[in-house]
């Protein structure tokens, strides 16, 4: 019995902390740098690819605990979808070879199924080709291949080049999404693949990097009220104050256990892992939000401004939110998945 | 994280269980009963009670193994079976007596104590000192050989039934008021103490008022140094603050619930069926389940002898809380039926729902307040600034 994470994991959150602080400072991410090259020199990329295939051969909970370090650092890298889904869609086949080298990077469009379709999203597979509109691709920018669902959640691969790719302008500028647009694309079925398995992972790692965003903010709102001073005292001095801050910290320890479960469960309780990816993705898209609007209130007017920068935070896990099923829509994975209502 | 237990410790469950299996018809119905006196007995027996007590003082006397404490409380709860006593006395004077009594105390009291022939209340907070606990006023000035107190505590349970009681008084009223503060053992049959019950908001009286006048106290039952009663009882308070809170009663309440949404309708429908409300009992479960496995990380660090710190101050304020809020969903979901309380045909679970709902109230507001908490949460475990100390 041992809840917590190995010294390996220890390590492993301490070298991607480092890199990632040198790599992509918030100046740096203002100006649209990538995390990419720097974790590469890491194995990031392949950290769930089996190292036959030349990659780490690790679990979701160390994919976690560096989703974790993304989301402190409101790090912009392909990580959920490229490095975490698609490495499972894409098991047995020639491409992780590629993805563990960092040579490729491989986007995921899931959306219709995490979240439910949108406007006349939807792509339908005819005799090994795609046609339709896939919206909100994970990882879409710069990637080489798409891991695509058609409307049956049947996996699909396709080249980037016979897609019509579209970047969508969202709140977080830290990471693209796209609207897919395919016309009689050429797509490799992916016939091993579990789109539950691979959205039960994208929403386990959503959630440790809000986890990781949310943990930061607070660090950043008792460092900010033990230095501001009104009425004389630094106003860390308040109890209204310090009250804000002990209801952040009482939110997020409870949660980061949570989280570190699901991520666990994943692959020590297969059975079990829908309702836990589904939990913790719900229950940190409730209370990050909650630690992102009360940390940036800590702070006062300079916690709106854009020149503390604060807002990468806050838009970084009201992103989180959204992405692979919000809160309600999540819960009711869960539900189903323990059988409270039929499917 | 590996949340298997190594193979001695599956053979101790086996023990365990094989244990609730044979003894469970011996399980007492009350609490304060001959029944209750002799279950403990036999759970002290098998090391399931006082485990770590010494042998000596009549515990069972093994080392402390939070892992094989766990298990013996998961079995007993997965039997349905009362686990051993834990009233104020086991839980706080017998630790607090072994850390810093006199031989001749522990001698005296920890065992009858252990075996339930011996009832404590605690007499700590008083009407003017409650969040400030320090402020208290309850005097006890000396006269030969003896303390005599007067004054008033509150919120003492159990001081009806109880024999003795473990008691905060003020010995040097010139000093500090920290400095000023003893820790006294008296028993509750002492000429010149007064019970009165204290009914609460639930409608039944779980506290009583207790009055002291001229009550004659022996100066040698002092536990710790005159005058160092603020620090004794520190010693104690951490050890209740452990007992609130508890994940194990959120899991229960949680079960409870699914049980009733899956079987109770509303318009012929289940009331699992309502999408408004299974989201909100979804919500809840997320949080059960976060406090749950956040047990599991501080087992951990107690295992390893780490202190967890801002991990473990956040678990009174989240666990009362949350217990407070499966409840009043409960209430919400029955609709008008939560609104039942006394004896009626309509009354869903013996009307505990809506009597918890009142009651975990009270213990968001004891055992240090919701407001205290977010002190020492922010205080100790995120170095914020301290409150100014009030004038003392």
């Amino acid at each position: 019995m041992d809840f917590g994470l190995s010294d390996d994991q220890k390590m492993m959150q301490e070298s991607v902390g480092r890199t990632l602080e040198r790599a992509v400072p918030l100046d740096a991410v203002r100006k649209g740098a990538s995390a990419f090259e720097a974790l590469k020199e890491l194995g990031v990329p392949g950290i769930l690819i089996p190292e036959a295939d030349g990659g780490l051969g690790l679990t979701l909970l160390d994919a976690a605990v560096v989703a974790e370090q993304l989301g402190r650092h409101v790090a912009p890298m392909p990580f959920t979808a490229s490095a975490v889904m698609a490495p499972l869609a894409l098991k047995g086949t020639p491409w992780l070879k590629k993805l563990a080298a960092g040579e490729i990077r491989c986007g995921v469009a899931v959306s219709e199924h995490a979240s439910g379709a949108r406007e006349d999203a939807g792509i339908v597979s005819r005799n090994r080709k795609l046609s339709g509109r896939a919206m909100f691709a994970l990882d879409a920018d710069g990637a080489d291949i798409f891991v695509v669902a058609d409307k049956f959640g049947d996996l699909h691969l396709v080249q980037a080049k016979d897609v019509e790719i579209t970047l969508l302008p969202t709140i977080d500028t830290t990471r693209a999404v796209a609207k897919l647009e395919l016309h009689d694309a050429d797509a490799e079925p992916l016939k091993d693949a579990s789109i539950l398995r691979i959205i039960d992972a994208g929403r386990v790692v959503l959630a440790a990097d809000t986890l990781g965003a949310g943990t930061r903010m607070l660090e950043k709102a008792v460092a900010y009220a033990k230095e501001r001073k009104q009425f004389g005292r630094v106003i860390g001095s308040f109890q209204a104050v310090k009250h804000m801050c002990a209801e952040m910290a009482a939110e997020l320890e409870p949660a980061r256990a949570l989280v570190w479960y699901a991520a666990y469960g994943f692959d020590a309780c297969p059975a079990e892992s829908r309702r836990l990816a589904a939990h913790a993705k719900a229950h940190t898209s409730e209370i990050g939000p909650f630690v992102a609007r009360t940390a940036t209130e800590v702070h006062g007017g300079m916690g709106f401004t854009d020149l503390l920068g604060l807002h990468y935070w806050f838009k970084r896990i009201g992103f989180n939110r959204q992405l692979l099923g919000s809160p309600e829509r999540v819960r009711e994975d869960a539900a189903r998945a323990q059988g409270w209502i039929g499917n | 994280m590996d949340l298997s237990y190594p193979p001695e410790y599956e053979t101790f469950r086996a023990e365990v269980r094989a244990f609730c299996h044979t003894h469970a018809d011996r399980a007492p119905a009350s609490y304060f009963s001959a029944e209750a006196r002799a279950w403990q007995l036999l759970l002290i027996e098998h090391g399931y009670a006082a485990r770590t007590i010494p042998k000596d003082y009549g515990g069972y006397g093994a080392q402390p193994d939070i892992l094989k404490s766990r298990i013996i409380a998961e079995e007993f709860i997965a039997a349905g079976l009362p686990m051993g006593m834990a009233n104020q006395g086991i839980s706080m004077l017998v630790p607090t007596l072994l850390e810093l009594g006199t031989e001749e105390q522990k001698q005296r009291w920890i065992a009858p104590t252990l075996r339930g022939e011996v009832i404590w209340c605690q007499g700590y907070s008083e009407p003017g000192a409650g969040s400030d606990l320090a402020a208290l006023t309850t005097r006890a000035t000396e006269d030969g050989d003896d303390f005599v107190i007067n004054g008033q505590k509150i919120w003492t349970s159990t001081a009806a039934q109880a024999d003795m009681i473990f008691c905060l008084v003020r010995t040097e009223a010139d000093k500090p008021k920290h400095e000023g503060i003893s820790y006294l053992i008296f028993p509750m049959r002492t000429p010149g103490i007064e019970v009165r019950p204290l009914v609460t908001m639930t409608g039944r009286a779980e506290f009583n008022e207790v009055f002291f006048t001229d009550v004659r106290v022996p100066k040698k039952d002092i536990v710790g140094q005159r005058g160092q009663g603020w620090l004794v009882a520190n010693a104690t308070l951490k050890h209740e603050r452990g007992m609130l809170g508890d994940p194990n009663q959120a899991g229960t309440r949680l079960r409870a619930l699914v049980e009733m949404m899956q079987t109770e309708t509303l318009d012929g429908r289940r009331l699992m069926d309502h999408p408004v409300w299974r989201d909100r009992l979804l919500k809840l479960q997320a949080r059960v389940m976060a406090m749950e496995y956040h047990g599991l990380r501080l087992l951990t660090c107690a295992q390893k002898g780490e202190d967890p710190g801002l991990a473990r101050l956040i678990v009174k304020l989240q666990g009362c809380e949350l217990n407070h809020q499966l409840a009043g969903f409960a209430n919400d979901v029955l609709g008008e039926l939560g609104i039942l309380y006394g004896a009626s045909a309509h009354l869903r679970a013996h009307g505990e729902w809506q009597s918890r709902f009142m009651f975990d109230l009270g213990l968001i507001i004891g055992g240090g307040t919701a407001q205290i908490q977010k002190n020492i949460i922010s205080e100790r475990g995120l170095g914020m600034p301290r409150e100014p100390k009030a004038a003392s």
